[in-house]
């Protein structure tokens, strides 16, 4: 491996990989550090994305496509149900295999990528972000690059480290937990939301279909409800009253922010993409396809500024993002 | 032997056997008192101030009050 990259990008979900593509395309040298010992894995999301979303960025393939999506069931608190019906208008992901395939298409694009690899902090001349530290195989080790793509997720700290205010106020943060359980005998082409303060206060509890009657199983309550109870508590009560023998597959937490994209997302020497810039839909919770735009336009840019030689370029990042 | 937090005894507590690693309390420390590898976690010390966010956050009660302070 090179000593030197023209981009660096940390983490490899969707945003990372996007922006390690984006750049890659440019012909600059790139690579992608992931902390976790497999990309795309564990899988700490709903799945859901609309067609519009995903279709920009990948070819449709159905081996990352666990459900079609046509039809929305909103459950409201006394039960009723409000059906609405919108045509083939988006997937439930096998996210496993879809984060690989985006990995992949930047790999493909020339972009190395390195797993296990735990990015814990910057590296910084004169005040500029130029390369990261990381530890590999219990070695601590550094690298330099031009830019920085910070794609590490919602507990991203890299910003902080180059001196971008990033953590998320509690009270703006969706405190999530999900299953993949099966024997789920729901309609395989309807994304269920369930709502109310005792099924998910401050957020919603939702059932999204996956193949073979298993179903993506979950809920998000705010950081303010957390106070009193759990997420899990509630994810808890809801199968025991709705799918009490259930078997579960999987099982895992997660946080979402909730909130406005970060005032700063750039820095000399260092972008923000994704949850790591708070680029999510906040009334959804979504932010694959907002990850994947954020993640591109960082790249792109990133790639037009070491091409261009203009450091400054980054910048504009937060003007078109 | 206690553990000294910024503002005193350390009494936030991460019990490590109910953790998922999800980075939810890495998210929302004010402090980045929160150290969060593929499937370790440890908190900061000297960076903490007990502010208790990072146990409300938390969507699987892997974090804890301890209002004795936590033994090293």
């Amino acid at each position: 491996m090179k000593d030197k990259f023209d981009v660096i990008v940390v983490g490899a979900g969707p945003a990372g990989s996007m922006a390690a593509r984006f750049a890659a395309e440019q012909g600059v040298s790139v690579l992608m550090l992931e902390k976790d010992r497999d990309v795309g894995y564990p899988v700490r999301c709903g799945e859901a994305i609309s067609k519009k979303g995903v279709e920009e960025f990948i070819q449709l393939d159905e081996k990352w496509i666990a459900s079609k999506i046509s039809k929305f069931s909103l459950i409201s608190p006394d039960g009723t149900e409000s059906l609405i019906e919108f045509g083939e208008s988006g997937y439930i992901l096998d996210r496993k295999i879809f984060d690989y395939e985006l990995a992949k298409s930047a790999a493909n694009c020339g972009a190395q990528i390195l797993t296990r690899a735990y990015v814990n902090g910057l590296l910084l001349e004169d005040n500029v972000v130029a390369g990261v530290k990381y530890e590999y195989q219990g070695e601590q080790k550094e690298l330099k690059s031009k830019i920085v793509i910070g794609a590490d997720g919602v507990e991203s700290r890299i910003g902080r480290w180059a001196g971008l205010e990033t953590f998320t106020d509690f009270r703006n943060m969706e405190c999530c937990v999900q299953v993949t359980a099966s024997n789920i005998k729901v309609d395989s082409n309807t994304l269920y939301f369930y709502f109310g303060k005792n099924v998910a206060p401050g957020g919603y509890f939702w059932v999204f279909p996956k193949s073979g009657y298993s179903a993506n199983i979950g809920l998000g309550i705010s950081g303010m409800e957390g106070k009193k109870r759990s997420a899990l508590y509630y994810l808890n009560s809801f199968m025991e009253k709705n799918f009490p023998d259930a078997p579960i597959l999987t099982s895992v937490a997660g946080g979402v922010p909730s909130t406005i994209t970060l005032k700063r997302i750039s820095i000399p020497g260092m972008v923000l993409a994704g949850d790591a810039a708070r680029q999510v839909n906040p009334l959804s919770g979504g932010g694959i396809s907002s990850g994947m735009i954020g993640g591109s336009i960082a790249g792109r840019i990133a790639g037009e500024s070491i091409k261009m030689n203009k450091p400054d370029h980054i910048l504009t990042y937060e003007k078109v993002s | 032997m206690y553990r000294e937090s910024r503002t005193g005894k350390l009494l936030i507590d991460i019990l490590p056997g109910k953790c998922d690693f999800c980075g939810c309390c890495v998210g929302i420390c004010p402090e980045d008192a929160i150290e969060l590898k593929e499937a370790e976690i440890s908190i900061i010390d000297h960076r903490c101030t007990n502010c208790a966010k990072c146990i409300w956050s938390c969507p699987v009660e892997a974090i804890k009050f301890n209002k004795e302070g936590i033994l090293v």
